[in-house]
């Protein structure tokens, strides 16, 4: 419980080595001892169940169940149709999962994307990012219902039965807590990018827009907020600007093709797209049209930006563009000098990614980036870039521009707008370039260049 | 190349077919009637309370009553002074002090050195407090603890009254602290 209790600590145990085949990601061997965060309760519930279980338990990573191998799969039958029960899991050589940070509390906090793991765009589901503030509710979908109220023609109850018959679109888009990446404003601080960026998730979405359900309720004149609420422990609220509720909010049912998982709002959250993560109400329950924010605790003394002068920046919903790379990332280690593809993630808050570039010395020059994925608005793109490694110390750095022509600036850029006066200041919307240091060695780490 | 008939008949099928086809588009209105009529018993039991203080609940609560539900509910996490809690399975914030520190270079946030608005205090405590039984005070203790929290930090009299009225009346020392999102940064430009 020692690195549980430090945040500052590595996420992934940095005994561990990584080692990297030539364009390919690490692969995260079945070793559950890493995940040092996620050790606490999960050890303790473990030790009341009979040995076998345990042992069971230990073998088969999170998502996967155990089977023994055999010596030669093509002299043996394998399993037969349907003895999953119908659902089908993870193979059990695939171990990476989402870690818990450490907060003191466990129903109030968060745990991070595996995204030096993942392949392609789509984050899967059991692996997004979670923030909750009360734990994860159970809710049964039949006595769940969406009640649309306030400065509307008629306050109506929407069953998901009735929300389901309603036209609905479906999209990419990511979510991004806000607080994503808050440890590195100081100095370099998680060691891989788990810790520094694992608050990013990209999935595939279905629901109704905002914009159906109004017209169902009609919306009267001087409407010009909405505040969403959810039915967790802790009724989570935001305020929304109308203007983004009809351009684009979504009620989400659906998430990578099959309903939302229970952490993700089950059955039904608000979905604003390039919004930060907070604003997308889990287990969403009501929709209050309003002609004024309602200033709730949330928005006022959480999510806000405090500047150097001692105020504080409002409502600062939009997330910037952003960048990461994924390969080589903190913690690996290249074989090697030759040809590596170096691969990440780039998006925004405010339309689409436009072109990503890469720098291998620190920014000092930069070249463009492949887009292995079509952008799409405020989705991630997968980039990826032919690198020659020279066996020579050398920094790494993405910067991504989206369609407005933003251009994602340096930690430098950022601090000397909003100051660097404490830990509890502005620590939020942190979208600067990020540096991954590859020493002659080839070991990868997390630097401020 | 298309004959007079052809034309006709082109024609017919547009005017015949087609309002079949394509029912719902010749629909003027888009509403499908889906849902149903929430009445005003549905809402009751909702609220979020804006700076107005509007559907602030009946009742009332002083600085006196809220030390007692205080102590019965709040201190084993916020702390006997109100000071917070940081240690493992608790993470209870502080309530009180910091008035002055937001400009420092230890900025400390608590409900009176940076909360802008008393109402959405009570908004939160009636909301999800106590952590261990969220929503279970009932609104006098909600007020009174409201009070409480209030006059710790100086902000109302050990005497005065909570309730919908006197509330959101209540001047947080923060009010003006905060302004519109200005980004993006218009410095990232030059």
């Amino acid at each position: 419980m020692s690195a549980a209790g430090d945040p500052s600590s590595s996420i992934i145990d940095p005994t561990d080595d990584c080692p990297c085949r030539e364009g390919m990601n690490v692969l995260h061997r079945p070793d559950r001892r890493r995940f040092l965060f996620a050790a606490g309760t999960a050890a303790g519930g473990a030790a009341t169940l009979g040995t076998g279980v345990v042992q069971a338990a230990e073998k088969a990573p999170a998502g996967a169940q155990w089977f023994d191998v055999p010596t030669d799969p093509t002299k043996e039958q394998g399993r037969a149709v349907g003895a999953d029960g119908g659902y089908g899991s993870r193979s059990q050589f695939e171990t990476t999962v989402r870690v818990r940070y450490p907060t003191p509390n466990e129903n109030t906090s968060w745990s991070l994307t595996p995204l030096a793991a993942l392949v392609g765009n789509i984050t899967p589901s059991g692996l997004h990012f979670e923030r909750h503030h009360g734990g994860i509710p159970t809710i049964d979908p039949s006595r769940h219902a969406l009640v649309v109220h306030g400065m509307v023609g008629t306050a109506k109850r929407f069953g998901m039965e009735d929300l389901k018959r309603l036209p609905s679109v479906t999209r990419n888009h990511f979510i991004e807590c806000s607080g994503n990446s808050l440890t590195e404003w100081k100095k370099p601080t998680l060691k891989n990018v788990q810790g520094t960026h694992g608050l990013l998730s990209t999935s595939e979405w279905t629901g109704v827009l905002f914009s159906t359900l109004a017209r169902e309720v009609g919306l009267q004149d001087g409407a010009a907020w909405v505040l969403a609420e959810g039915a967790d422990a802790a009724v989570m609220t935001r305020s929304i600007p109308m203007e983004k509720m009809l351009k684009d909010a979504m009620i989400a049912y659906g998430q990578n093709g099959e309903a939302i998982r229970p952490e993700q709002g089950y059955p039904v959250r608000l979905l604003l797209p390039g919004y930060e993560g907070n604003t997308h109400i889990k287990w969403l329950r009501r929709l209050e049209v309003s002609d004024k924010p309602f200033m709730t605790r949330e928005e006022t003394s959480k999510y806000t930006d405090l500047m150097g002068d001692g105020r504080a920046r409002l409502f600062t919903l939009d997330m910037d563009a952003k960048s990461v790379i994924t390969f080589p990332s903190g913690e690996m280690r290249l074989p090697g000098p030759g040809v590596y593809n170096v691969t990440g993630f780039a998006w925004s808050g405010r339309g689409r990614v436009q072109s990503v570039d890469v720098s291998v010395n620190g920014g000092k020059a930069w070249y463009p980036a492949r887009l292995d994925s079509v952008p799409e608005p405020m989705c991630t793109i997968r980039f990826t870039f032919p690198w020659a490694w020279d066996g020579q110390p050398a920094i790494l750095q993405s910067r991504c521009t989206d369609e407005t022509g933003y251009i994602q600036p340096t930690r430098t850029e950022l601090i000397a707008i909003r100051g660097d006066h404490g830990p509890s200041a502005s620590v939020y919307h942190l979208n600067a370039i990020q540096s991954w240091a590859v020493a002659s060695d080839g070991g990868v780490s997390n630097v401020h260049a | 190349m298309f004959t007079p008939d052809l034309v006709r008949l082109a024609a017919v099928l547009a005017a015949v077919v087609a309002p079949f086809g394509a029912w719902a588009q010749t629909v003027s209105d888009t509403r499908l009637g889906v849902g149903t009529p929430a009445s005003e018993a549905d809402l009751s039991a909702y609220f979020s309370i804006p700076p107005s203080g509007r559907g602030l609940p009946p009742g009332r609560g002083t600085a006196q009553d809220g030390a007692v539900v205080f102590q019965q509910s709040c201190a084993a996490c916020h702390g006997e002074k109100l000071q917070g809690n940081m240690s493992p399975g608790i993470g209870a914030d502080r309530l009180i002090g910091g008035r002055g520190s937001l400009a420092s270079n230890n900025p400390v946030k608590t409900t009176e050195s940076y909360w802008p608005y008393a109402t959405t205090l009570f908004d939160y405590v009636k909301r999800a407090m106590p952590f261990n039984a969220p929503g279970s005070l009932t609104d006098d203790q909600v007020y009174s603890v409201v009070a409480y929290i209030l006059s710790e930090g100086g902000v109302i009299k050990p005497d005065e009254v909570m309730n919908a009225t006197s509330l959101p009346q209540v001047r947080m020392p923060n009010r003006e602290g905060f302004y519109p999102d200005p980004r993006p940064e218009l410095s990232l430009y030059r």
